[in-house]
């Protein structure tokens, strides 16, 4: 997944101002910068919404690569923002030529959390494993799979399993992850989640920080004890347990009292700050 | 046979590459000998983080007789040395660097040392402290600790809270103003935090004072 955007120099804008800047045509980098600020500062307002999706269909601004910056930013931003009025143009921008636009475009559809993505994010995974190819010369497979996949499991698309399933034996790790990820959330069987478990163990520091996202994202609580355990920052521990905390919090929500179990997480959270 | 102290501080020392230097800094650490102060110390300054962590775990476990060494050291320059040795003091509790951690919590760059400072806070010896001061400094940190409680990361927030807790049940001569502040702030935090981990954070600590009546 690219790196988002977050320049060091916050420069401070008003949402007026951040909002002429990617009206305007003449600076790109204003443009750019602004698409970020609206998503980041979670800027609601009609027109902020109306900017980016004019922006989301942007063919000014261009990377070296052929690819599209500003529609990148874009489809993040309109995310994070809630609207509904982005969906279409999002599922739209599933079957974009560039790479890191359909990626964005379906995050963005996961956040949003409307259904009516689902058969255009199905249709990418069109042609299965054998399709699922790296692009010659790029880091990237041919869709943007693991997004495509969270943002199913995500949106509790059942009909999506038979298609999702053989994902899990992917061979990029991050791929198998995200299969597992959605598959637990559309079976809730262990298995799945195990897998994830199994993944903290792993040699690389990026694949096992990748693992705790998952396992906090899906809330799966028998992995508590194992992420405490992971060789990996406890910023990243403790927001895994978070999540695992937030999901137990829910189970609890019927009674008044904390359970044993919401308890306990938050004891191995203690340990770790 | 087991390797000296000595040795192990050759190891890290000689070491070569970034995993060497992990493996040398936690069999050094382990051994929890004053003699490999200097030499864990310095490692902090090294920017290697694995090396760091098992740095910081090692100091921490030598405890008090670190904390002067790590006092006389602290590099003004080096920021991410000073990140780790703050959360050596949080981790052992020393009083003589209670400004450091005060400071830390509320003002400090990285939300990882803010959360280390947050808690260590609420673990200070207090009996290291000459009895007059202690009341002065166990209000700082009281203090302190409530307004941590609005900081801008939920991570923090659930640091601070863990810290009045600890704060509450160590020893105090003027117990129940404490005690009304911070009743009053975890019951703020319970309705109104906006992230659900540090209200149930707040309750399972109002649960814990109940129970100890």
């Amino acid at each position: 997944m690219q790196q988002e955007y977050e320049p060091s120099d916050s420069q401070s804008l008003t949402v007026e101002e951040a909002i002429a800047n990617l009206l305007q045509k003449e600076d790109l980098g204003q443009r750019y910068y602004a698409s970020w600020w609206l998503g980041r500062f979670r800027v609601k307002d009609s027109a902020a919404i109306d900017a980016l999706l004019i922006a989301l269909e942007d063919e000014e601004d261009r990377a070296p690569d052929g690819g599209y910056p500003l529609r990148r930013n874009a489809a993040r931003a309109l995310g994070k923002l809630g609207d509904s009025r982005a969906v279409a143009p999002l599922i739209r921008c599933l079957e974009f030529q560039d790479f890191y636009v359909r990626e964005a475009a379906a995050q963005a559809l996961e956040m949003l959390g409307d259904r009516s993505c689902i058969s255009a994010l199905l249709k990418l995974l069109d042609g299965g494993l054998a399709a699922a190819k790296q692009v010659p010369g790029k880091p990237h497979l041919v869709q943007p799979y693991e997004a495509i996949i969270e943002a199913l499991g995500t949106l509790g698309a059942a009909e999506a399993i038979e298609q999702i399933k053989p994902f899990v034996e992917h061979h990029f790790p991050k791929v198998q992850y995200a299969a597992a990820r959605a598959m637990y959330q559309l079976t809730r069987n262990s298995v799945y989640g195990e897998r994830l478990v199994k993944a903290l163990q792993g040699n690389d520091l990026q694949l096992r920080r990748s693992a705790l996202i998952d396992l906090g994202a899906i809330g799966y609580l028998p992995a508590a004890e194992a992420i405490a355990l992971t060789l990996a920052e406890n910023s990243m521990k403790l927001i895994s347990l978070r999540g695992l905390l937030e999901y137990q919090l829910q189970q609890d929500s019927t009674n008044v009292d904390l359970s044993q179990e919401s308890i306990q997480l938050m004891k191995l959270m203690d340990g770790l700050l | 046979m087991a390797k000296s102290t000595r040795e192990l501080i050759q190891a890290v020392e000689k070491a070569d590459s970034a995993d060497g230097l992990l493996e040398a800094v936690e069999a050094l650490a382990e051994v929890r000998s004053e003699t490999a102060i200097p030499t864990l110390v310095e490692v902090l300054g090294f920017n290697n983080p694995g090396a760091a962590v098992a740095a910081v775990d090692g100091l921490i476990y030598i405890g008090e007789p670190a904390v002067p060494y790590l006092l006389d050291n602290l590099d003004d320059y080096n920021y991410g040395a000073r990140a780790w040795a703050i959360r050596v003091f949080a981790g052992v509790g020393d009083p003589s660097a209670l400004d450091l951690l005060l400071k830390a919590a509320s003002t400090d760059f990285s939300l990882s040392v803010r959360r280390a400072a947050a808690r260590g806070l609420g673990f200070i010896n207090w009996s290291k402290l000459p009895p007059k001061e202690i009341l002065p400094a166990q209000t700082e940190v009281l203090n302190t600790l409530l307004s941590v409680c609005n900081d801008g990361e939920w991570v923090v927030r659930y640091a601070a809270v863990v810290g009045l807790q600890a704060l509450f049940e160590t020893f105090n001569p003027h117990k129940s103003y404490f005690v009304k502040q911070i009743l009053e702030k975890l019951k703020q935090i319970i309705e109104t935090d906006p992230e659900i981990a540090v209200r149930a954070r707040s309750q399972m600590a109002l649960r814990e004072f109940n129970n100890l009546g």
